[in-house]
């Protein structure tokens, strides 16, 4: 996802960590962290993810006034034979996310302000023996501080299924 | 408390329970603070009923969140050079996760000790649900 400014904030990182069941004091405490040896509240190893919220063209969040393919009255608020195909509102709901790679640069830390700039990367197909084909996207997405500096690199691949893919 | 490569030797693990009975309620908590709403993890009508799937069920990233509160718990704040998994099975609510570390290399680079990690995460079955690797800056 693009961003052209994700603020690395101390409320965002508490809830995040909080989500992830992770209680380290140095994701909520900034006198503890102090103590630490990065010096300050830094950002949980997966936290690149959450600069979807700063995304303003997200497809996987609610827009004001914007048609919503999750359910209300209907399961789904998105109407069968719609421009979508009755999929849905949004962006990629056949697709699931089959892998996720960081590489830190240096770990973000509270006050930095970072842009999100996105590559594409490789496509390839597999028959699966469940969902049918897959197909595989790469994206690659590097994370610069408000130096320019490279902090974090993100490599994503989504994979679309043809059916469900239950394999849990 | 950051690792010492003294201390480690090829084929330790570190292993740590990351959720027992994992809660719809924390499927809704990480949309929250990801900013990931999909309907598929927090709105079951919508997941059975359209998507076809028997319920909602976790976020990859929820997992490997969970999985990476276990890496640096075990390699110490900020120590994480690189993480990167694939996600081999799905996780529901209800699912108990423990995830493993396990020593694969002790290696130095540019004057610093780094360790090589392979990290999987298994639910109460046995199941791999997530597969993947870490690299760590360690102390001598």
């Amino acid at each position: 996802m693009a961003v052209d400014r994700f603020p690395i904030e101390a409320s965002h990182i508490m809830m995040f960590a909080r989500s992830v069941n992770d209680g380290n004091p140095i994701y909520y405490d900034a006198e503890y962290a102090a103590k630490t040896e990065p010096g300050a509240i830094i950002a949980p190893p997966t936290f690149m993810q959450s600069s979807a919220q700063f995304d303003p063209e997200y497809s996987l969040r609610p827009k004001i006034g914007q048609p919503w393919f999750g359910s209300g009255k209907e399961a789904t608020g998105v109407k069968p034979g719609s421009s979508d195909g009755g999929r849905g509102g949004g962006g990629n709901k056949g697709t699931l996310h089959a892998e996720q790679h960081f590489e830190y640069h240096r770990h973000p830390r509270v006050g930095d302000v970072l842009t999100a700039t996105v590559k594409p990367g490789k496509t390839w197909e597999k028959e699966g023996r469940r969902a049918g084909k897959l197909i595989f996207t790469e994206t690659i997405t590097e994370y610069r501080d408000q130096n320019g500096d490279l902090v974090v690199t993100a490599r994503g691949v989504g994979v679309r299924t043809e059916r469900p893919a239950t394999s849990g | 408390m950051a690792l010492k490569a003294s201390e480690l030797e090829v084929g330790g693990t570190h292993t740590a329970v990351l959720v027992k009975d994992l809660k719809r309620t924390q499927l809704v908590q990480y949309a929250g603070a990801s900013g990931d709403y999909n309907p598929l993890h927090t709105d079951d009508f919508y997941t059975r009923e359209v998507a076809g799937y028997p319920s909602v069920f976790a976020h990859g990233m929820l997992t490997m969140g969970m999985t990476g509160a276990m890496l640096t718990d075990y390699v110490g704040d900020g120590r994480l050079l690189k993480f990167g998994v694939r996600f081999t099975a799905q996780v529901w609510p209800g699912d108990d996760l423990e995830a493993t570390a396990t020593v694969e290399a002790l290696r130095e680079e540019g004057g610093e000790k780094l360790v090589d990690l392979k990290v999987s995460t298994r639910n109460q079955n046995g199941d791999e649900v997530l597969s993947g690797y870490a690299v760590a800056r360690v102390d001598p």
